[in-house]
């Protein structure tokens, strides 16, 4: 445990990789949380812009995963629903469902996932986006944490292991 | 009540399901079925399967993996299986483990495949003690720098599989199906197949590993044998599994493609 500290406490999160005119804080556990997106607690974000809301995973969920070989992103024109899977990231033998923290129709998928898998481990909340939703039920947004609550997650899920 | 039998009486549940020669493609699809339609853990071992078949990961390519020409030449079954991971060759030399868990009945563990693998080393580690130059070494199992055994995960929301093809024996001639990988661990150093692993019977009775890998999960779960009929338990369900058998045109088509 003190050895997993001390690495967190030394590995530098690079701030670089964000834009600095997105805000963002810089969680304990040294994964960057974005303040205008929510959050699952299956570690997906979604940012609302206007009528279409765009999801990824989180820093803390590509650097837990490993470096991202493949991605499976479903066809636009699809749909999704609150917490169930609509595609899966393959990193380090593993294949790991990505779930949608909202419910509506697919409009957009990132294509540019299928030859540049790792841009979700460089750029997860920009250029690692993985699919664009017209919302169906918008209150499914208020069920979603804040950027100070899945800090509190992530910091909860890394200690008890 | 003992000792023992108390903090059994703790432990989750694990249903054992034991096949001998259950075709590989059939072990896969209830593998997947379980995994994504049970609430319950589950312990597969299937002491060898059918005939030689190849096994590829979700995202495996055949044109980059395969030596296409023989395998159609041999007519060699091709599976993608819908866990990641590379590909392997398996028969009736091969034994396979299975592990599918709730996050929640192994809650030291993160659903992450290293921490995921973490534990499976340990758990093998048990079932191996004695043995030297056990290792998870860059995520194989190896004696030395030797791998027998090759592991691969799925982890949904609240559930994962942890799989292992460990190489009890093999046909040195089924390696050559297969191409140098891209994407090596480093302590390969670019060996071929047959260089790079080893098979389990110069190391331990293949009933002794069978034994000793159920005790080492009993040590975790408490383990109830199950009859299990894999053809009725995989047809009666409506689950589409995403593990399937490649078409003979489709091997064909990745040949033309990179000839």
């Amino acid at each position: 445990m003190w050895a997993s500290s001390t690495a967190n406490a030394l590995r530098v999160s690079c701030p670089t990789r964000i834009p600095l005119s997105l805000p963002f804080s810089l969680s304990r556990c040294f994964s960057t949380v974005l303040e205008e997106l929510k959050y699952a607690s299956s570690h997906e974000w979604v940012k609302l812009e206007g009528s279409v809301a765009t999801i990824g995973i989180t820093d803390h969920a590509q650097d837990h995963l490993g470096e991202v070989v493949f991605a499976e992103v479903p066809e636009a024109g699809g749909s999704v629903t609150q917490g169930s899977s609509f595609g899966a990231v393959e990193s380090v033998k593993a294949t790991s469902d990505v779930n949608s923290p909202i419910s509506g129709d697919i409009v957009e998928v990132n294509t540019k996932l299928t030859e540049s898998p790792g841009l979700i481990n460089s750029s997860p909340y920009e250029d690692g986006w993985m699919i664009k939703v017209k919302p169906s039920n918008p209150s499914e947004l208020g069920s979603l944490m804040g950027p100070k609550e899945y800090t509190k997650h992530c910091e909860e899920e890394d200690a008890s292991h | 009540m003992s000792i023992p039998q108390a903090r059994k009486a703790g432990l989750p549940l694990m249903n054992l399901v034991r096949f001998k020669g259950v075709p590989i493609l059939k072990q896969l699809h209830l593998e997947e079925q379980l995994l994504r339609t049970s609430s319950n853990n589950w312990c597969i071992i299937n002491d060898g399967t059918n005939i030689p078949t190849i096994v590829m990961g979700l995202s495996g390519k055949p044109s980059d993996l395969l030596e296409l020409g023989s395998v159609l030449q041999d007519q060699v079954p091709v599976i993608k299986r819908f866990t990641g991971g590379g590909t392997v060759v398996v028969d009736p030399g091969t034994i396979f483990v299975s592990l599918i868990c709730n996050r929640e009945d192994v809650p030291d563990v993160q659903p992450y495949p290293h921490s995921i693998m973490h534990w499976s080393g340990q758990l093998y580690n048990e079932a191996l003690k004695g043995i030297h130059g056990f290792q998870l070494r860059e995520n194989d199992y190896v004696f030395g720098n030797r791998k027998f055994g090759g592991n691969a995960q799925s982890i949904t929301r609240k559930r994962w599989i942890h799989h292992t093809s460990f190489l009890w024996d093999f046909e040195t001639k089924n390696m050559a199906y297969l191409k140098q990988p891209a994407r090596a661990p480093e302590y390969r150093l670019a060996r071929s197949h047959t260089d790079f692993v080893c098979r389990m019977k110069d190391y331990m009775p293949r009933s002794v590993f069978i034994h000793r890998t159920v005790k080492a999960i009993e040590s975790h779960f408490l383990v109830k044998p199950v009859d299990l009929d894999v053809d009725t338990a995989v047809h009666d369900a409506e689950f589409v599994h995403s593990t399937r058998l490649l078409m003979n045109n489709e091997l064909e088509e990745a040949f033309s493609i990179s000839t």
